[in-house]
């Protein structure tokens, strides 16, 4: 009976132990992303872990469209995540609005804030509080099948602007090869278009000013310009057949089987394309990456040297433990992103890192963003879900001769008025 | 007359004592409360929640406090893609009835008799019906694929062009409500077909020693008979119309360009993807009174007569 006892006390001993040493649980929700990328995250986690006695870190994955939708009523539960994957932009915004945030500024380690750019910070920064962290940043570029344009006799060195495109459209759909790849159905990459359209044409302040309601708003000469110049590449029917019913996963794998010219798109797809292909894709040989044509005649200058993409990074919620923030700087430092950079996992936006990218496409695009004038938000994130997938809308719309420049304006407009 | 009256009314409440008496009230009070707690906790209250919500222009995050009066309802009322929607839906209600109610009929009129042959006929014709309606959009997106779907095969084979459906703002709309009727063509069959063997065998034995032919005997005979569960059929038909959402969203997901919504699915894309709570709520709101309506008159002019 005595032995019984004991070792039922030596039992509760050891699960009473057992509770102390796993206090504080850090729950970390991100879009989900491929295995290579999750052994990333779970090593960093060990790392930290291995330092921090009684502190459990915890990624949970869930799939880019269901993340989005799901995330609003996880922030309302119990179930809130402590850190969570961002774009930044209104929805961060509105999140902090609801107090669904924490401001992070003075929690942070000293001298960490100086590692990371400020432009990259202010992605986080509302009202002067520093709601959560950059990760990576990342870039829209005009990815190039150049077997094809070689073969159509294209010389896509001298593309340079839209006209010069546009041109080259033309001469690839005459010798027979479909001139551009793009996954209608899902209309975000459809909107690149018309986003860098009107950064060309509008110059880097033209979403700014019609955020403020300045002037004609999204209304204005610029976004209309923007419209005429998509439609006058759209009539030429430059992409493939049936594109409004390809996803854009179906259309990262035909370009990179060879169906089309060009594919404008994420630096990210890089990986991924060669993934989604049945054939294995094009070599490193076979690709190039160009940046948006530029504009020769815009409506306000400025706007060729801008750049669209993402600052994508952490938010950090209310219910954060001071250990979440830690563990947040920890994930952030030069050693983990340099890290990131050398497995070709991400473009870090740490400062000094990019050097550590053997990737030439990679090192290509950290360079086109640290030259950047100004790095434009996808605006499908930046204006918040409502506005954003207005202009995804519009864009497939416009694509397809469904509505006119100037309606397209307007339906943004309206839709930014009643947000 | 006003004696006519209170006699009525005494009787009444000696109907009330007598029914007290073999314990009805008793039961209904016992049984009641559960069902009626549960329907308000989990219909009436939510609805209600709608209701307010509706007049919010609010995103989700925190409590609504942006009130806006009846300004979602102006803005559906407004938006065209809304009244595309509202036309899909009555497209899906009048395919239904024109063309998945006459093919179930005719379906069941051939194999609702019992033999083997028929009854692997049924399974077959059933088995879309099994079918998850995610799986059956999920299938019929590859089907419908024009680069290497079925249809592009079959199309390819004839020597045409290959054709993409699915992408065309004309044609998308048509390849839902194919899915649709090949979805729930058996549901209706079987409601059919349960009828039809109700229907007394000698009853139709004695039409045909008066010298009826067949297509007479299903016409005079078979039909009124079995005019219930087609009252009931069409029903469904109705309130599924009203309903169709999973179907269509691997199908199309409401494109190309917003032309194959539902009023279900435009509720979904534009309430909560979006997260306009307000405005979805606001079309929640106006898809139950549709829907209520429908019920209420279906009832009283088509179901109330014959009790069925």
């Amino acid at each position: 009976m005595k032995r019984t006892l004991t070792t039922l006390a030596l039992l509760a001993g050891t699960t009473t132990a057992g509770a102390a040493a796993a206090q504080t649980e850090i729950s970390v929700l991100r879009v989900a992303i491929n295995e290579e990328q999750e052994q990333y995250y779970e090593d960093i986690a060990q790392a930290f872990e291995a330092e921090h006695d009684g502190v459990d870190v915890n990624f949970e994955y869930i799939a880019n469209e269901a993340y989005k939708s799901k995330l609003p009523t996880l922030l309302q539960s119990d179930a809130r995540p402590d850190i969570f994957y961002s774009w930044g932009g209104q929805t961060l915004v509105q999140q902090s609005e609801a107090g669904f945030l924490q401001d992070i500024s003075g929690m942070l380690p000293e001298g960490f804030r100086e590692t990371l750019p400020e432009a990259a910070l202010e992605a986080y920064t509302v009202d002067g509080s520093l709601y959560g962290l950059p990760l990576y940043a990342t870039e829209v570029v005009l990815w190039v099948n150049t077997t094809l344009t070689e073969q159509a006799g294209v010389d896509v060195d001298q593309i340079e602007t839209w006209e010069d495109f546009l041109s080259a459209v033309q001469t690839l759909k005459d010798e027979g090869v479909t001139p551009i790849i793009t996954g209608g159905q899902d209309k975000w990459p459809l909107h690149f278009y018309w986003s860098y359209l009107a950064l060309r044409e509008g110059g880097p302040d033209v979403v700014s000013t019609a955020m403020g309601g300045e002037g004609d708003g999204f209304e204005s000469e610029a976004f209309i310009e923007a419209g005429r110049e998509f439609q006058k590449l759209t009539e030429m029917e430059p992409f493939q057949e049936g594109f409004m019913g390809t996803t854009y996963e179906t259309s990262s794998g035909m370009f990179a089987d060879g169906a089309g010219a060009f594919y404008l798109m994420g630096d990210w797809d890089y990986l991924p394309m060669r993934e989604r292909s049945t054939s294995g894709g094009l070599s490193d040989e076979e690709l190039k990456i160009i940046t948006f044509p530029v504009i020769s005649d815009p409506v306000t200058e400025g706007g060729a040297e801008a750049t669209l993409g993402g600052i994508n990074g952490w938010a950090v919620s209310s219910s954060a433990e001071p250990e979440a923030i830690e563990f947040l700087a920890f994930m952030l430092n030069e050693e983990n992103q340099r890290k990131a950079a050398e497995q070709e996992i991400f473009i870090p936006v740490a400062k000094g890192t990019s050097d550590a990218l053997q990737n030439d496409f990679y090192a290509q695009v950290a360079e086109h963003i640290e030259s950047s004038a100004y790095h434009q938000i996808f605006l499908d994130q930046f204006l918040g879900a409502s506005v954003g997938a207005t202009v995804n809308d519009i864009s497939a719309d416009l694509a397809q001769g469904a509505v006119t420049p100037e309606e397209a304006a307007a339906q943004v407009q309206e839709a930014w008025d009643f947000r | 007359m006003a004696i006519a009256a209170t006699t009525r009314r005494l009787s009444a409440s000696e109907r009330l004592r007598r029914s007290l008496g073999n314990g009805r009230v008793t039961a209904a009070l016992i049984l009641l409360p559960p069902a009626l707690l549960i329907f308000t906790l989990f219909v009436m209250l939510p609805l209600g929640e709608s209701v307010w919500y509706s007049f919010f222009n609010w995103n989700g995050y925190g409590a609504p406090t942006d009130f806006v009066g009846l300004e979602n309802y102006q803005r559906i009322a407004g938006h065209s893609i809304f009244h595309k929607a509202v036309g899909n839906t009555l497209k899906i209600v009048a395919i239904s009835i024109l063309l998945q109610m006459p093919l179930a009929l005719l379906l069941a009129l051939l194999i609702y008799r019992k033999t083997p042959t028929n009854a692997v006929f049924r399974l077959i014709f059933f088995l879309p019906f099994i079918l998850a309606e995610v799986a059956a959009g999920l299938i019929w997106s590859f089907v419908f694929d024009g680069n290497y779907g079925v249809t592009a095969s079959i199309a390819q084979s004839f020597g045409a062009e290959s054709f993409f459906i699915l992408a065309d703002r004309d044609w998308a709309f048509v390849a839902v409500m194919t899915v649709i009727v090949w979805k729930y063509f058996g549901f209706h069959m079987m409601i059919y077909i349960a009828a039809l063997q109700s229907v007394p065998e000698d009853l139709i034995e004695a039409a045909r020693i008066e010298g009826a032919k067949r297509r007479q005997i299903v016409r005079y005979v078979q039909i009124p008979h079995i005019k219930p569960a087609i009252i009931v059929s069409a029903f469904f038909a109705i309130i599924g119309a009203l309903q169709v959402f999973d179907i269509i969203i691997p199908l199309t997901n409401g494109g190309p360009s917003n032309q194959t919504h539902t009023i279900v699915t435009y509720l979904y894309t534009f309430g909560l993807t979006r997260l306009n709570i307000g405005f979805g709520s606001a079309v929640g709101v106006i898809l139950f009174f549709a829907a209520i309506t429908v019920a209420i008159f279906y009832q009283r002019f088509f179901m109330g007569k014959d009790k069925a």
